[in-house]
C-alpha cells in the first residue's frame, strides 16, 4: 500500500531594515556579543517597543508579491515562553490578526507543470538572540544581538506532497524575498531558515500526525531531513508504532531527525495582544510607498526573458533565478547585443567558475560590462568562441580588460586569408595520407573528416585563425 | 471555583515560580479567594461586546528605519549577575 | 521654607531669598530627622541633589530658569534614574542601579528640578497600603500606626510630612489618587497616554499611568506641566498638544455640570466619608456649579474586571525578571529551570506572586475567553459607562476611598478586602480617564479624599475644578500634627 505525504512549511525571513522591529539598535550581522543589544532588546525595567516602519513596508511588499490579502488592521501579541535567548519572557509576534492573510505562490515543476502553494498567512515578529553551547564552567553564553531582528514569518499551507515540491517552494520564497528586496537570504547566517511539518497517510484519509523539523541550513538539508522523516514515519506506521507530534532537529552530519527530548510539557503560550503595541492600521499611502518600487517578480522575467531574448523554459529559469543574475544577465545583453551567447556564457562559462569558487552572481570578479566588452570581441570577430573562453580565464584572474589581455597575448583573430592559406598549404603538406584519405572518401565521410584538417590549422595558428576561412579555405584546396 | 493543588502546580511551573509544597494550599486558598471575586464577571452578558484592549482609540504609530543606539554593553553588563567574554552566562542549556 | 506652594518656591528662588542649595539642604535635613519613622523614602540621593541644586542656582542667576528650576522632588522608586538604584519596592531589583532615565525623569532634569530620592511603595506598584514594599511599611503622618495607602504611599506620606514640596507617582488602579486621599493630598492621574512610561517599571502596561502628589491643584498644574507630552519612545504615548495647565487653574467654573454616580454612594461606604464628600460638593454649588444624580450601572464589574487584566499583563511584564541581565539571582542554581523558579520565588513578594499566578491562570489555554477576554468586553461596558455620562455632567464627584486610612496590618492578610479599597478608583484606569483626588472636611482628624473624574484629556478642567475650591476652603492647607 501507498503513502501520501504531506508537507507545511514555516518560512523565517529576516528583514533587511537598518535596525531592529521594536528599537533603533543595528541589525548588522557579526557584530562581538551583546554590542548590538540596547536597553529595548535586553528587556531592561521599563523600556518600550516601538514599531519600525521599514519592517511594516516590506511586509506589505510581500503581500504584494504572493497576491496576499493585506491585514489592514494587524495586532502584535505576546507570545509567553522562558528562555536565556529570551529577554521579556515573551516573544512579540502577531496571532490572530497577521499583517499578511491568504496569498499563493506557483511554482514551475522539472516536468514543466506548474503547481499553485497556497500560503496561509505571514506575519511580523521578532528574532530571539542565540545561546552558544561552548563550554564556559558548564555554562552557557547567551549573546542577544540577534534579539529584536525583524522577521516575516511565512506560513503555507499542506499543500506540497514530495520533499522535492518543498524544496521548490522555499526556493520560490527565497527568489522572491531577494528580489522584492526584503531579505538577504543567506541560509547560512540564518536570515532564511525553513521548519517543515511533515506527516503521511494513505491517499483520502484524514491528515496524519505531524512532527515539525527544525535546524534546516540548506535546500539540499530541507530535502534530505523530509525524505527521512516520511521514511521514519513510515516505517513506525508500518510497524504498528505511531507518530508522536513533537519537533525534531535535523542532524545534518547523520543526516537524521531525532526529537528534541524537551519535557512533555505541552506548551501553553498565553498569547493575548501586547499592551505596549497599538493596532497597526495600513492606510492606502502606505501601500502605495512600499508597493511604489515594486521590482519586476521572477514569474514575469522568466516569461519576458522568454519572449523578448528568444531564450528556451530552462535557461530563462536559470538567469531569472535570483534578481542580481538577472540583472546581470540584462546588462550583458544590453553590452554584447547578443541575447543567445550571452546566455550560453552564463549559463556555462561564468556559472562555471562562480560554481568552483563558491562566489555567488554578486561577488563574480568579471562583471557584467567587464564580459559584454569580450563578448563584443567575439561578436566582431576579433576573437574566435575559443580564445574567448582563454581571454575570460585571464580576466578572472584580474589579469585587465579583454581589450588589454587580447593586446598583450597577441590573441586577435588571423582573417588575412593569405596569413591562414600559408598555414592551410602547409597542413596539406605534412598530412599527404590524410589528404588522400579525404579525397577517396564519400560525401559522409568527408563531413567528419575535414574537422581533423581544421584541428590542425587551429592548432598551427594557435587558436587565431578565423574558423570559417579555414573551412573555406580546405574546403576549396581539398 | 476551587483551585486545585495541582493546577496551582502547574500555573506556577508556567510562570517560573517556586511554590513549595508546604505553601500550596494557603497560595490555592488565596487564588480561589480572588478568583471568587472575579466569578462576578459571570454574571454579565457580554455577547457581541468587543473587547478593549487599550483605553485610547489610536494607531500604532511608526519609527523610521534608523539605527540610533550604539553600544553600550559595559554599562549593561556592570548589572548583570554573570557574564563573561560579553555573554550573559546561565546554567547549561540543554536543546 | 517647606510650607510654600511650588509657585511660592520658585518666586523666593528667583527672588534670592534663599538658594536652591539652601532649600535642598533644608529637606534633606527634614528627611534626614522624619523619615526614620516615616520610612517613606528607600534612597536618598543627598550629592546628586546638591549637586543639581548648585546647577540650578547657576541657571537662575543665568536667568534661564523654569518654574520648576531648584524645586526639590522625589520620584517614586518606579521611575527608571540613571546611575541611582531604582528598586521597584522590591527584593527582586534591590541591586539594580539603572542605565537610563525614564522619560519622566529626563523632563524633570532638563527643567531643573532637583532629586531628593526615590520613595517607598508597595513591590511593582501592587498594593493599596504600602504594606507590601520589600523595604518595610511606610506610615502615615497623620496616625503612625495607619497606612498611607498605595501603592505610592512613600510619596504620599514624603509629601504630607513636608519632607518634599512634591512628588511623582504611578496610578494603575488608584495608587496616587488614594494614598492622596489618606494622607490629605491632591493627586493627579492623567489620561492614559498624558504622561510617557517609558522607564516607568510596568505593572499594568494598558492601566498604569504617571502623575503627581502634592499639596494642591496648584502645585500639581506645575508638576503635570514638565511630565505631560508626547514621547517617541512610548507607542501609546498621546500626541494632543499640552495645555497651559497654571493658566488654566483661575478658570471660572460657574455653570460646572456635576454627576453624582449613585453607585459610589452604596453601603460600602463609610458614612462620615460621604458625609464630608456631599459637603465639598455642596461647596461647588456654592461656586455655581449644578449637581445630578448619574448611573455608571457597571461600576460593580471594575474590581473583578481589574484583577483579571491587571495580572495578566503584569505576569508577562514581570516575567523580564529571571536572574539572568539584571536583579535578583538566586545562589548556586541547579539548572536553568532553578535559576528561574528561584530566583523568582526570592525576588518577588507574596502579592507579585499571587497577581502572576492568578494572571498566568486567567491567559492559560483553556481559560482566556472566560477570563482575560471576558474581562476586556467588560471593560467596554465599563468604558461606555462613562462615555454616557460625559454626554450629560462636565465631571464625575464622588469619593476617593470607600474610608479614611485604615489600621498597619489590618487588611495585609486578607487581599480581596484589600483590593476592595481601590472600589472607586479602578474603573478610572479601565477607561483610561483622567482623575484628580483632593482633600475635604476630616473625619475625626484624618483626611478625606474627593475624587473628580473628567473626561478625556480635561486635565486643564480638573485642576481648574480642584483649584477653586482650593481657593475657597482651607481643607488642603491641614498638616499633620508634628511636620
Amino acid at each position: 500500500m501507498n503513502w501520501e505525504t504531506v508537507i507545511g512549511l514555516e518560512i523565517h525571513a529576516q528583514l533587511a531594515t537598518k535596525s531592529k522591529i521594536f528599537s533603533g539598535a543595528s541589525t548588522a550581522f557579526g557584530a562581538a556579543p551583546n554590542t548590538q543589544a540596547c536597553a529595548v532588546d535586553l528587556g531592561l525595567p521599563g523600556v518600550l517597543p516601538v514599531l519600525n516602519r521599514g519592517a511594516v513596508l516590506m511586509a506589505i511588499k510581500f503581500a504584494a508579491a504572493i497576491d496576499a490579502e493585506l491585514g489592514r488592521r494587524s495586532v502584535f501579541a505576546r507570545k509567553n515562553y522562558f528562555y536565556p535567548d529570551l529577554p521579556k519572557g515573551y516573544q512579540i509576534s502577531q496571532f490572530e490578526l497577521p499583517i499578511v492573510g491568504r496569498g499563493r505562490v506557483e511554482l514551475l515543476l522539472e516536468n514543466g507543470d506548474t503547481r499553485t502553494i497556497g500560503v496561509t498567512r505571514a506575519h511580523l515578529e521578532e528574532d530571539a538572540g542565540k545561546s552558544l553551547h561552548q563550554d564556559f564552567h558548564g555554562m552557557t553564553g547567551v549573546d542577544l544581538n540577534r534579539a529584536g531582528t525583524p522577521l516575516l514569518e511565512i506560513v503555507s499551507e499542506p499543500d506540497m506532497r514530495s520533499a522535492r515540491e518543498a524544496v521548490a517552494y522555499a526556493r520560490k520564497i527565497h527568489q522572491i524575498v531577494q528580489y522584492i528586496g526584503i531579505c538577504d537570504g543567506n541560509m547560512q547566517e540564518g536570515s532564511f531558515r525553513v521548519d517543515a511539518n511533515v506527516s503521511v497517510r494513505r491517499p483520502g484519509e484524514e491528515l496524519g500526525t505531524r512532527t515539525e523539523l527544525k535546524n534546516i541550513n540548506s535546500f539540499r538539508f530541507l530535502e534530505r531531513a523530509i525524505n527521512f522523516e516520511v521514511e521514519r514515519q513510515i516505517e513506525l506506521l508500518e510497524s504498528g508504532g505511531r507518530v508522536v507530534q513533537e519537533t525534531r532537529l535535523y542532524d545534518a552530519d547523520r543526516d537524521e531527525t531525532r526529537s528534541m527530548r524537551t519535557k512533555e510539557e505541552a506548551n501553553d503560550y498565553r498569547y493575548f495582544p501586547d499592551p505596549d503595541l497599538l493596532p497597526v492600521e495600513l492606510d492606502d499611502a502606505l501601500i502605495a510607498e512600499a508597493t511604489a518600487d515594486m521590482p519586476e517578480l521572477p514569474d514575469a522575467r522568466r516569461q519576458r526573458f522568454c519572449d523578448q531574448y528568444g531564450l528556451g523554459a530552462a535557461d530563462a529559469q536559470q538567469l531569472t533565478a535570483s534578481r542580481a543574475l538577472a540583472d546581470y544577465y540584462e546588462q550583458l545583453v544590453a553590452v554584447c547585443g547578443e541575447a543567445k551567447m550571452a546566455a550560453n556564457w552564463i549559463v556555462g562559462e561564468l556559472s562555471g567558475a562562480l560554481n568552483r569558487e563558491g562566489l555567488a552572481i554578486e561577488q563574480s570578479p568579471v562583471d557584467a560590462g567587464a564580459l559584454g566588452g569580450l563578448l563584443q570581441r567575439v561578436v566582431d570577430n576579433t576573437i574566435s568562441g575559443k580564445i574567448a573562453k582563454q581571454v575570460f580565464e585571464a580576466m578572472w584572474q584580474g589579469e585587465g580588460t579583454a581589450d588589454a589581455i587580447i593586446e598583450a597575448r597577441g590573441l586577435k583573430q588571423i582573417t588575412d586569408s593569405g596569413a591562414i592559406e600559408r598555414i592551410v598549404d602547409q597542413v596539406l603538406a605534412d598530412n599527404p595520407e590524410q589528404v588522400a584519405n579525404y579525397r577517396a572518401a564519400d560525401e559522409k565521410k568527408r563531413a567528419k573528416m575535414i574537422g581533423f584538417f581544421v584541428g590542425q590549422v587551429m592548432k598551427a595558428s594557435k587558436g587565431k585563425a578565423n574558423p570559417q576561412q579555414v573551412n573555406q579555405l580546405l574546403r576549396g584546396k581539398l | 471555583m476551587t483551585l486545585k493543588r495541582t493546577e496551582v502546580e502547574k500555573i506556577a511551573h508556567l510562570a517560573r515560580l517556586q511554590v513549595t509544597a508546604d505553601e500550596l494550599d494557603a497560595v490555592a486558598g488565596d487564588l480561589t479567594n480572588i478568583l471568587d471575586l472575579v466569578a462576578q464577571m459571570e454574571s454579565v452578558d457580554t455577547e457581541g461586546v468587543t473587547p478593549m484592549a487599550h483605553p485610547l482609540h489610536m494607531a500604532q504609530r511608526l519609527r523610521e528605519d534608523e539605527v540610533t543606539e550604539s553600544d553600550q554593553r559595559e554599562r549593561f553588563q556592570a548589572i548583570a549577575p554573570a557574564t563573561e567574554n560579553g555573554l550573559y552566562l546561565v546554567p547549561k542549556v540543554i536543546d | 521654607m517647606h510650607d510654600k506652594s511650588i509657585r511660592q518656591l520658585a518666586a523666593s528662588l528667583r527672588a534670592g531669598e534663599f538658594s536652591s542649595v539652601e532649600l535642598t539642604r533644608w529637606f534633606l535635613d527634614r528627611i534626614r530627622e522624619f523619615d526614620g519613622r516615616l520610612n517613606s523614602f528607600i534612597t536618598v540621593t543627598e550629592e546628586q541633589a546638591l549637586e543639581q541644586a548648585a546647577a540650578a542656582d547657576a541657571r537662575i542667576a543665568a536667568g534661564d530658569a523654569t518654574p520648576m528650576t531648584g524645586i526639590p522632588i522625589a520620584h517614586k522608586d518606579i521611575f527608571c534614574t540613571d546611575g541611582i538604584r531604582t528598586s521597584c519596592g522590591s527584593r527582586m531589583l534591590d541591586n539594580f542601579v539603572a542605565p537610563y532615565d525614564a522619560t519622566v525623569v529626563a523632563r524633570f532634569r532638563q527643567a531643573g528640578a532637583v532629586l531628593l530620592g526615590k520613595t517607598n511603595m508597595d513591590e511593582f506598584a501592587m498594593g493599596s497600603s504600602n504594606e507590601t514594599s520589600w523595604y518595610g511599611p511606610v506610615r502615615n503622618p497623620w496616625d503612625p500606626e495607619r497606612v498611607p495607602g498605595g501603592s505610592s504611599g512613600g510619596s504620599a506620606a514624603a509629601v504630607a510630612a513636608r519632607l518634599c514640596p512634591a512628588a511623582t507617582g504611578t496610578d494603575t488602579g488608584g495608587s496616587i489618587r488614594q494614598p492622596a486621599a489618606l494622607c490629605g493630598l491632591t493627586g493627579l492621574k492623567p489620561t492614559y497616554g498624558r504622561v510617557s512610561r517609558y522607564g516607568m517599571i510596568a505593572f499594568a502596561s494598558s492601566l498604569d499611568q504617571g502623575g503627581a502628589l502634592t499639596r494642591s491643584a496648584e502645585d500639581a498644574a506645575h508638576m503635570l506641566q514638565v511630565m505631560a507630552g508626547f514621547d517617541p519612545r512610548d507607542s501609546t504615548s498621546g500626541q494632543e498638544p499640552v495645555d497651559d495647565y497654571p493658566a488654566a487653574l483661575e478658570g471660572d467654573i460657574g455653570g460646572l455640570r456635576i454627576g453624582l454616580p449613585k453607585e459610589y454612594f452604596d453601603d460600602g461606604l463609610d458614612p462620615a466619608v460621604a458625609a464630608s464628600v456631599r459637603d465639598a460638593v455642596a461647596e461647588y454649588e456654592r461656586l455655581g456649579a449644578t449637581v445630578r444624580e448619574i448611573e455608571l450601572p457597571n461600576s460593580h464589574l471594575a474590581v473583578p474586571t481589574y484583577y483579571v487584566v491587571a495580572p495578566a499583563e503584569c505576569s508577562s511584564n514581570l516575567a523580564r525578571f529571571d536572574g539572568v541581565r539584571f536583579g535578583h539571582r538566586c545562589d548556586d542554581p541547579r539548572d536553568l529551570e532553578d535559576l528561574y523558579k528561584r530566583s523568582r520565588a526570592e525576588g518577588f513578594g507574596a502579592e507579585v506572586k499571587r497577581r502572576i499566578l492568578i494572571g498566568t491562570y486567567a491567559l492559560s489555554a483553556g481559560y482566556y475567553d472566560a477570563y482575560y477576554l471576558k474581562a476586556q468586553q467588560i471593560r467596554h461596558l465599563i468604558s461606555d459607562d462613562f462615555r454616557r455620562a460625559f454626554e450629560q455632567v462636565d465631571v464625575i464627584m464622588g469619593p476617593t476611598a470607600p474610608s479614611v486610612a485604615f489600621g498597619l496590618g489590618e487588611k495585609a492578610d486578607d487581599p480581596v478586602t484589600m483590593y476592595l479599597s481601590d472600589i472607586y478608583t479602578i474603573a478610572v484606569n479601565l477607561a483610561g480617564l483622567p482623575g484628580i483626588s483632593i482633600p475635604v472636611a476630616p473625619v475625626n482628624g484624618l483626611p478625606v479624599g474627593l475624587q473628580i473624574i473628567g473626561d478625556y484629556h480635561q486635565e486643564a478642567r480638573l485642576l481648574n475644578v480642584a483649584h477653586r475650591l482650593q481657593q475657597a476652603t482651607d481643607w488642603h492647607l491641614a498638616t499633620p500634627a508634628g511636620y
